[in-house]
């Protein structure tokens, strides 16, 4: 019956809505609907309505990592943004572009490419603007350009009451007012609904190499602080070790002019050979395919694939790299990620039980500082380990969903 | 003041004094009135109060435990590092506690190898580099206060500097920080943990969401090469268009800063920096990196300075330092051809410069008011010197009239009302001008998830009145505060 009245007045808001079904499931957990709003105010309408009628509601980019995390308490009503999917502005002379959340960061890329211009993260293939900012994607260029967060000026977000909030702006230089767009990325829609994001932008470089060597697990380290403090000023450095036990690929890319000579700058220290194209396993996780062959200097691969059962990364101060090689090996863990900038991801060759991987995580988070487990389908492995600021984090929860329907019990601590 | 604020609860004081005297050391609790009037300001000295105490404490745990006595004792606190912040954020509560760090000055931990520095909250910005610069490090972000301000400041304030079109700004230079919050814990924020950026949220807060203790920042390498180069205009038209023309060629400089006549004027008289004459603007770009990235920008940037009727290069150290001479004393300078003056701080999109620009020549004209620009052009950041005599009957509010209309412009243009100066109590009142209701209440919700008794740094950044008591959770309907009348500078 409350759920004839609460279909009724989903539908009375105008917004596109129609049943959901098993492949729209959130980790697992069936929705009921599935809508599909177009602009910022019809997502304002479904979260008032989602208040009034208190349904819980989660937020849907590419639906590529939908799945990490943990399965939400409750969910009544997916809210899929691909709908909002417009480049609002893109001010080139300004070195700023405002797009909606649903945007695609291939879209994204492609239409900023045009004018010489590009947003410097590395996207997953199919993931959105709002995907990427909610789950705070870091990729190999991280290190030089910094994160979603370091890159985003002005956001939009739809709180769970239906309010429209805006912070930022869409100049970079800016201190008027709390960041909520740092608030709001990474927070896997847990706090509200990101509608709307502004971002700074570079200029394309004009050129790219990559130094690719390969090198025992001993060196590593070593090599990633000469690589990592080299003034031919590397944008990542990489590792890739697909056998637990064998040998590590480091590859490390630079961008700009006069490339040519700083890669070779880079080889005077690392030795190994200069490429015009990355490895093709660069900026996949561990669990990809990598694709077929090599694309030309900066597209991304076509041939996504869905990431694999279980993931976990681990952040640590670089210089403890030799302590997480250790671990991942005896864990039986592939791995691949920054040495410099100490983000890593692990994935276990073949199956793992709930046991192995339970004791695999615990021996990390002895050996290194940050473990937290994005992708599992066991209950068991605690996903996030200790958060200091736990008890802030969940009084913020509080303030911004005190209803508790913005993606429940999916992120740290069960907010 | 305005509507809010604590009604002054000095009394509340006495036994709240009584008890920091047990829990401190001796000379680290101020009463004696003409050393609390040392602190009754920070560098926007026309706001003043004196402080009811003013406390030095020399640990976290010392911070900490005033804080708890604050709450016990329902009293506001303010921090303060050195200063210098421009936007009365710093400016004491006669009824309050100014918490100083000015006894926290240890660089606790340099480790190259992680490029990571671990120091105290009133260690100075440059004192950092200091402590690297011969290994071939430094720390990025630095504001031209740098030999003074403290980090604690600089983390509040997200503060920026000329290098932070390349470099970005304090928060993305910021590992972690240790600080304890309005209720008195000691909380760490660290970006490796996982969960919500606590701490992106907490730098830029203004000392409203607590004070920081003790703070992780990321060392920069030293760049192979640095090319300094001084470009002198006609007019401040043909400056713009080289700084348009220098972004579009794909080139992002360390800097690009822009300084028109009438602050050329005053850097001459006050540091004789010896600028090209009859300059209607000078430009001054950076470039650094790899030498071998640097050269190739290097021969593109004299092709697009082109117009320039004399280009300067700097060749060294000494001769950089030349060229920054008049740019860094710029502020300054001022006061030696104008007695009063207002510095201003707004962004707008690089593009609308010359718009802007054009539209502050006219309201200085309209209101016989003189503005000296200097900008970080390069990311739109204006910071127009608003020059009047303060011996003159009505110059003072007419300077006013036209550096708030400044800020109008900057708001009217997409662009913000401070870039790097913060809100503080000066500019509490613009807030609502780029900001809607809805906007500045979700911000309140952070204020109100760390700070629900509003006692650290009340009155500052927001105009709205302290409301978590009133509004548990999530409003419903209108603003409770505006239904009752309350709430009218919204
Ligand atoms: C090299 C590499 C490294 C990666 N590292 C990480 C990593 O460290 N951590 C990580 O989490 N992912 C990581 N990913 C995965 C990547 O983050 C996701 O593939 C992608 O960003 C998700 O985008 P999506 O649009 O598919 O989002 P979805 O899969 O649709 O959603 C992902 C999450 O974001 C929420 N969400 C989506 N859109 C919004 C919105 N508009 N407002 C609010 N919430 C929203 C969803 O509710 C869900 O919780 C990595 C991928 C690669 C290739
Ligand atoms: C000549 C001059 C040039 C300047 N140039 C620049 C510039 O180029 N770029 C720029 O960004 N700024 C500049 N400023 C402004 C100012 O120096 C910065 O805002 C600086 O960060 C303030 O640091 P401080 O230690 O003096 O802080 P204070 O003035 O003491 O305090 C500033 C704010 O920080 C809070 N605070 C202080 N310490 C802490 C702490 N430990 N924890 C929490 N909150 C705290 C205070 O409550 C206050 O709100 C300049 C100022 C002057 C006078």
């Amino acid at each position: 019956m409350s759920q004839l009245k609460s279909r009724e007045s989903l539908d009375k808001t105008g917004v596109t809505i129609r049943d959901a079904d098993e492949g729209d499931a959130v980790a697992g957990v069936v929705p009921r609907w599935v809508t599909l709003p177009e602009t910022v105010e019809e997502i304002s309408a479904v979260l008032r309505v989602c208040a009034e009628q208190d349904l819980a509601l989660a937020p849907v980019g590419g639906g590529t990592k939908l799945h990490w995390g943990r399965p939400p308490e409750r969910c009544d009503v997916l809210l899929d943004l691909c709908c909002l999917n417009e480049i609002l502005e893109h001010a080139s002379g300004d070195l700023v572009v405002r797009a909606q959340a649903g945007v695609t960061m291939d879209a994204l890329t492609a239409a900023l490419a045009a004018e010489g211009q590009e947003l410097a993260l590395d996207a997953a293939p199919g993931a959105t603007v709002g995907g990427t900012l909610a789950t705070a994607t870091a990729g190999p260029r991280s290190f030089r350009y910094g994160t979603p967060r370091d890159l985003l000026i002005g956001i939009t977000v739809v709180l769970a009451d239906g309010t429209i909030a805006r912070s930022g702006g869409k100049v970079v230089k800016n201190v008027a007012g709390y960041d909520l767009g740092k608030l709001f990325t990474g927070s896997y829609g847990t706090l509200g609904v990101i509608a709307e994001a502004t971002f700074r932008l570079h200029p394309l470089p004009a050129d790219r190499r990559w130094l690719v060597t390969r090198v025992a697990p001993e060196r590593v380290r070593e090599l990633a602080v000469a690589l990592a403090a080299s003034q031919a000023e590397p944008s990542a450095v990489e590792i890739d070790r697909p056998d637990p036990g064998g040998p590590v690929t480091v590859a490390a890319l630079v961008e700009g002019s006069a490339a040519d000579l700083r890669a070779l700058a880079l080889r005077e220290v690392a030795g190994g050979e200069v490429a015009p194209g990355p490895p093709p396993w660069w900026g996949l996780l561990p669990d990809d395919e990598p694709p077929h062959g090599t694309g030309p200097a900066g597209e991304t691969p076509d041939a996504a694939r869905p990431a694999g059962e279980v993931l976990v990364e681990v952040r640590f101060p670089p210089n403890a790299l030799n302590g997480v090689l250790d671990a991942a090996r005896d864990a039986g863990f592939r791995l691949r990620g920054s040495p410099v900038s100490g983000r890593l991801h692990l994935a276990p060759v073949g199956e793992v039980t709930e046991e192995a991987l339970a004791a695999a995580v615990a021996g990390l988070r002895e050996r290194v500082a940050v473990v937290t487990v994005p992708a599992s389908p066991y209950e068991r492995v605690e996903r996030w380990g200790p958060v200091g600021a736990l008890p802030l984090m969940r009084r913020v929860k509080e303030r911004f969903d005190p209803g508790r329907r913005m993606s429940p019990g999916r992120f740290v601590g069960g907010i | 003041m305005h509507a809010g604020d604590a009604p002054p609860a000095t009394a509340a004081l006495d036994p709240l004094t009584a008890a920091l005297r047990s829990s401190l050391p001796a000379d680290s609790v101020i009463t004696d009135p003409v050393r609390l009037r040392t602190y009754e300001c920070d560098g926007l000295t026309y706001h003043r109060a004196t402080p009811g105490v003013v406390v030095l404490p020399e640990t976290a745990e010392q911070v900490a435990r005033v804080v708890r006595l604050c709450n016990e004792f329902a009293v506001p606190f303010v921090a303060r590092g050195s200063g210098t912040g421009l936007s009365g954020g710093a400016l004491p509560r006669e009824d309050g506690v100014l918490i100083v760090t000015s006894k926290m000055r240890r660089v606790l931990e340099i480790d190259l190898p992680n490029h990571r520095a671990v120091v105290e909250p009133g260690v100075t910005n440059l004192a950092i580099t200091e402590a690297v610069r011969e290994q071939g490090y430094y720390y990025a972000p630095d504001p031209s206060s740098q030999q003074i301000c403290s980090i604690g400041g600089n983390v509040a304030e997200n503060s920026g500097g000329a290098h932070c079109l390349k470099y970005g700004f304090t928060v993305n230079h910021v590992e972690a920080c240790e600080i304890v919050t309005p209720d008195g814990d000691l909380v760490t924020l660290d970006r490796m943990d996982p969960g919500y950026d606590l701490l992106g949220a907490f730098v830029g807060s203004e000392g409203t969401l607590g004070i920081a203790t003790r703070i992780t920042v990321r060392l920069s390498r030293a760049p192979e090469s640095v090319t300094t180069v001084l470009a002198a205009f006609e007019s401040i038209e043909q400056g713009g268009t080289a700084v348009s023309a220098i972004i579009a060629a794909g080139i992002v400089p360390a800097a690009i800063e822009m300084m028109d006549a009438l602050s050329i004027e005053a850097a001459e008289a006050a540091v004789a920096c010896s600028y090209p004459e009859g300059a209607g603007a000078v430009l001054i770009v950076e470039l650094d990196g790899p030498a071998a990235e640097v050269a190739r920008q290097f021969d593109r940037l004299k092709e697009i300075c082109s117009g320039a009727f004399e280009l300067r290069v700097a060749a060294d150290p000494a001769e950089r330092a030349a060229i920054w001479k008049g740019r860094k004393s710029a502020f300054a300078a001022v006061g030696r051809i104008s007695p009063a003056y207002i510095v201003q701080d707004g962004v707008v999109p690089r593009t609308a410069l010359p718009e802007v620009l054009a539209a502050i020549d006219r309201l200085s004209a309209e209101h016989r008011i003189r503005v000296a620009n200097v900008f970080h052009a390069g990311d739109g950041n204006l910071h127009p010197l608003v020059l009047f005599d303060d011996g003159e009957p009505g110059a003072g509010e007419r300077a006013e009239v036209v550096s708030g209309a400044i800020l109008d412009l900057c708001v009217e243009h997409g662009g913000s009302i401070t870039g790097e100066h913060g809100v503080g109590v000066d500019k509490v009142r613009y807030m609502p001008r780029m900001f809607s209701e809805a906007d500045l209440d979700t911000m309140q919700l952070v204020r109100c998830a760390f700070d629900p008794r509003g006692l650290s740094n009340p009155g500052k950044v927001f105009p709205t009145p302290r409301l978590c008591g009133e509004v548990p959770g999530v409003r419903k309907g209108a603003h409770p505060l505006v239904e009752s009348g309350k709430a009218e500078q919204f």
